[in-house]
């Protein structure tokens, strides 16, 4: 069957990239190797209960009057209204350091004071900061690199300050360890203290739904449970998709938001010179996370737990990196889906813990030994919930966990990375002539990002190029 | 077709590309971009529409000429007419 486009993966890039091209006449396939929607952001049912599996925030929340926001952007170009999102913002989130908080809310001004009251003597220079970032255009394609810490020792005096502000930021979307792109870092502070958190009611899947419904009504096909075995190449372009069922796709352009490690491995490479193989850039990302689920028999408000997110971190000096051990119990972030506006009269309260990982253990153990180390730290999490909620042990009826190997299974990442590979490709232009890359590895961050990940690609590479 | 029926049908695809654009008051020769707060990727958009409902092509170069309702009646409506005598 031949395709205008076929794109790899009905995550939130993919079906963004694939509203643009349906809907303006491009035959489109989307080919999802799972039965379910979304990849990293997808969703599932437990017990009666429904889950989110990586959402925490929406990150980029702005109002209809901030009609040059993202968000703003996004809907427009995917022809949705705000209703089909159903968001509802945050109340207020915290960064906890030892002796140290920073209480924000998605009104900056909040975010300034705090900074004021615990760092008075870089008031001034965190407005100056925050100008800088406000300035910063988000959707430049060739922007170099430039490491986030020197710009910040620069800009800001005191270190824990820096530690406060790296920590919530890398946590919610640096693929690189120890530092990030300051690019990212504008983006990352922009998408969540210039802007802000919010949730649908209903999770996730009120967003995914509504992608896959406008998807589906622009007239583009979907393929499930169809995993991509090859993409056949003449070394020069992608000349057709081979599915594990054995069917053939063919394409004039291929979009894949697998991953650029990950769909560079599914190309043919016999037939492909070594040049095209861009050898020795193998540089799959290396940060993971576990996180514990607990739900609980009052909402989490009602048992003196108010915010709705926490990061936190025990020590003056933040480390954002693969842990020597299975799980990294220094920081973490609690997410309390009960504690956005509008959220109340969820049925049950729900709580989130989650810590960095290193994936090898994770991936690697067998059976037995995966179980035992998710009942080992099970329990260092219904411990560690007591820091938040007295009595939380007592209160949970219900608990889920997810690990490297989840994300894994979800996403197809290497690694189980949940932000893929630290080296971005922000144009999606690969090595193959007609194959681009959306999604995480082309670098807009968080689901607001990779929607606009998805259109910026299709704009890009198909649309504008008529 | 009248200048009026061109301007509509900008207007019309406007409203669909920036349902959040305010049309009640857009002058004829002012940048739209300015008057609507449009972005590179309205302005495709608007592009898109054309050929989408129109099959009408405006080339990259010819871009400038979607810059004002003047400017873009002046430019679209010789091509409405081709199409109508088509």
């Amino acid at each position: 069957m031949h395709f205008d486009v076929v794109i790899i993966g009905a995550g939130m890039s993919g079906l963004a990239a694939g509203i643009r091209l349906a809907y303006f006449d491009k035959r489109v396939c989307i080919v999802e190797k799972h039965y379910a929607f979304g990849g990293l952001n997808s969703y599932y049912t437990l017990g009666g209960r429904k889950f989110d599996v990586g959402l925490h925030a929406v990150t980029n929340y702005a109002g209809p009057e901030r009609r040059s926001a993202p968000l703003s952007k996004l809907l427009r170009q995917l022809r949705l209204t705000r209703d089909d999102f159903d968001l509802h913002e945050q109340r207020f989130s915290d960064v906890q350091f030892p002796g140290r908080r920073l209480r924000f809310t998605n009104d900056i001004s909040v975010f300034t004071d705090e900074v004021a009251r615990e760092f008075p003597l870089e008031a001034d220079r965190f407005r100056r900061l925050v100008e800088r970032v406000r300035e910063y255009d988000d959707l430049l394609l060739d922007a170099p690199y430039r490491p986030a810490r020197p710009i910040l020792r620069d800009a800001l005096g005191d270190p824990v300050l820096i530690e406060m502000l790296l920590c919530p930021i890398m946590f919610y979307g640096s693929a690189e360890e120890h530092d990030m792109d300051f690019a990212q870092f504008a983006t990352m502070f922009k998408s969540m203290f210039l802007e802000g958190f919010a949730r649908p009611r209903d999770g996730v899947r009120t967003i995914i739904k509504a992608l896959v419904r406008k998807f589906r009504a622009s007239g583009g096909k979907l393929m499930m449970r169809c995993p991509v075995a090859r993409l056949e190449t003449d070394g020069r372009r992608v000349v057709g998709v081979t599915l594990e069922s054995g069917e053939t796709l063919t394409a004039d352009v291929l979009l894949s938001s697998a991953g650029y490690e990950e769909t560079m491995r599914l190309c043919s490479h016999d037939d492909a010179p070594p040049q095209n193989r861009e050898s020795g850039v193998h540089e799959p990302g290396r940060i993971s996370f576990v996180e514990s689920i607990a739900v609980l028999d009052q909402p989490p408000a009602k048992l003196g737990h108010e915010a709705t997110i926490v990061f936190y971190n025990d020590h003056e000096t933040f480390t954002y990196a693969r842990p020597d051990e299975p799980v990294d119990l220094r920081s973490g972030i609690v997410c309390c889906p009960n504690n956005y506006e509008g959220h109340d009269d969820l049925p049950e309260g729900v709580f989130r813990l989650t810590w960095l990982a290193d994936y090898e253990p994770w991936m690697q153990w067998d059976g037995d030994a995966y179980a035992a180390a998710k009942k080992r730290y099970h329990d260092v999490f219904l411990s560690q919930g007591e820091r938040f909620i007295s009595g939380f042990r007592d209160h949970v009826v219900f608990t889920d966990m997810f690990t490297p190997r989840t994300i894994h299974y979800y996403t197809g990442h290497c690694n189980g990375a949940v932000y893929g590979s630290p080296r971005k490709r922000r144009d999606g232009r690969t090595a193959l002539e007609n194959l681009f890359i959306c999604g995480t590895d082309q670098g807009f961050l968080g689901i607001v990002g990779a929607m606009l990940s998805g259109i910026t690609i299709a704009n890009l590479h198909v649309l504008a190029r008529e | 077709m009248s200048d009026q029926a061109v301007r509509d049908i900008i207007l019309g695809i406007i409203a669909v590309v920036a349902p959040d654009a305010d049309l009640s008051d857009v002058k004829n020769d002012a940048r739209l971009r300015d008057q609507l707060e449009l972005d590179s990727m309205d302005f495709l958009d608007i592009v898109m529409e054309l050929r989408k409902r129109y099959k009408i092509e405006v080339p990259k170069e010819d871009y400038p000429q979607l810059a004002t309702l003047d400017s873009c009646v002046a430019y679209l409506s010789p091509k409405f007419a081709a199409m109508a005598t088509a």
